[in-house]
């Protein structure tokens, strides 16, 4: 399908009711960062259907290697462990070739980030930052640390769970997504406004990353699996063209 | 009961938070780690079209830069041409150009820039031409759900693209068209992006 050419059918029309609304009051900084007009619902053309290709010539073989890419005299302190999963679309069809970025904390609850300030020690061995391609499966993994838990400042007393970001591009500007995932067993998960943005349970469920001792290396590592879902699209059984000519 | 439909549910959104940099720019964040950072380069060396400059700010509903904002833009070439295979003419794209860009706001001022090409028209639905437009996707710390938008250039005329005309309150289309100047001989649109409030750009829901 990569190297189809010409137009296919749209993007399966988005379920805005499984997404945070934009307006969530207990989430402080949405609540000036929110539009209050509706979005204009637009047929999706060319411009919309399409989006950014990537290839290996992009990024480097190491930077899914978190434990390694940016490891000056050492490992990072820290929980080891693999991430993996794939990248489906709603269809269930794997999502092959798509770029995959994470960045996170480090084991203390620390950034790598000019603007973080938290007291925790940054680790001089750990960047925070990774990225790969799915393989022709939608699979994809990472080897990293077990990010902290942090302080911040919405309510006094804020602490998000332990969390990875995710950035996903999928094959059109139409799926391009940035989520965050959890991890299994964290108590700090129903207490956090940004997870509780979610409208249910079922969409928290969807971002909690499962313990996957089958994938685990012994003596090394544990291993987490979350899989990312996509707009899936439709078939073209009849025509429905984005082009009239 | 019936059979299950069995269609995957998409994964939910949750923000990109105010360190987005550490994963998409490390550089801005502060630290080298990637041989390459991506979306640096819109248009490549050898593209044709008019060279030109857009730059801006996002605005929040107090009228404030928003400091820690990341934007991505996605274009067609001079010709109207996106560089991905299910666009018809995808052969004739020129080598280097890829239409696609990462830019982040100064942390001080909120103010971001970003160099590239024109982009061309290109049809729509039923075959009805759209105005040359670069398509922008917002996120940041307090946006629940990436934002996107469409901008248009003032120097052209978009009176029959059906993307506008489509805006049913007229007074509000003017917040999807950049501005063009010209700077030290550079052509330059300036395009304020206003998340809420007066003015609040036209989000569109694709
Ligand atoms: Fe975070």
């Amino acid at each position: 399908m990569a190297h189809h050419k010409g137009p296919l059918g749209e993007f399966y029309m988005r379920d805005r009711q499984r997404h945070p609304p934009a307006l969530a009051q207990d989430y402080k900084t949405s609540v000036s960062r929110s539009p209050r007009f509706a979005a204009l619902s637009l047929d999706q053309t060319v411009s919309e259907i399409t989006g950014p290709t990537f290839g290996h010539g992009d990024i480097a073989a190491i930077d899914n290697d978190l434990i390694k890419n940016f490891a000056q005299d050492g490992d990072p302190i820290g929980e080891r462990i693999v991430l993996h999963g794939r990248v489906l679309d709603e269809n269930a069809r794997p999502v092959p070739n798509t770029l995959v970025e994470i960045w996170q904390a480090n084991a203390g609850g620390r950034y790598r980030h000019k603007k973080d300030m938290y007291l925790a020690p940054i680790d001089p061995n750990f960047g925070g930052c990774g990225r790969t391609m799915t393989d022709e499966n939608g699979y994809y993994f990472f080897r990293t640390i077990k990010p902290g838990a942090y302080p911040w400042r919405n309510w006094v007393n804020n602490w998000r769970p332990a969390h990875i970001h995710m950035s996903v591009f999928g094959t059109s500007f139409t799926q391009r997504l940035i989520t965050q995932l959890y991890f299994e067993g964290d108590p700090l998960i129903p207490k956090c406004p940004i997870v509780q943005s979610l409208p249910d349970q079922d969409a928290v469920d969807q971002l909690i990353a499962a313990l996957d001792l089958n994938a685990s290396l012994p003596l090394d590592s544990l291993a987490y699996k979350f899989d990312v879902v996509l707009r899936g699209r439709r078939s073209t059984l009849f025509e429905n063209r984005l082009e009239g000519n | 009961m019936t059979q299950s439909l069995s269609y995957l549910r998409e994964t939910p959104s949750q923000t990109a938070g105010p360190y987005v940099h550490i994963g998409l720019a490390p550089g801005a964040a502060g630290f080298q780690i990637y041989d390459q950072e991506l979306g640096t380069d819109i248009a490549g060396p050898t593209a044709k079209g008019e060279r030109i400059r857009v730059t801006g700010r996002v605005l929040d509903g107090t009228g404030t830069p928003v400091r820690d904002v990341l934007l991505e833009t996605w274009q067609a070439n001079a010709d109207g041409i996106y560089a991905h295979p299910e666009d018809p003419r995808f052969d004739a794209v020129e080598d280097g150009f890829r239409g696609w860009g990462r830019i982040i706001s100064d942390f001080d001022t909120g103010e971001w820039a970003f160099e590239t090409i024109k982009p061309g028209a290109c049809a729509g639905r039923n075959g009805a031409m759209q105005a040359p437009h670069i398509s922008f996707w917002i996120v940041a710390r307090g946006i629940n759900l990436g934002l996107t938008t469409r901008m248009y250039f003032s120097d052209v005329d978009n009176s029959k693209d059906p993307v506008i005309n489509m805006v049913e309150h007229d007074v509000r289309r003017d917040t999807l068209i950049a501005k063009r100047s010209i700077e030290n001989g550079t052509v330059v649109y300036h395009f304020d992006i206003v998340l809420q409030g007066e003015n609040e750009t036209v989000f569109f829901d694709i």
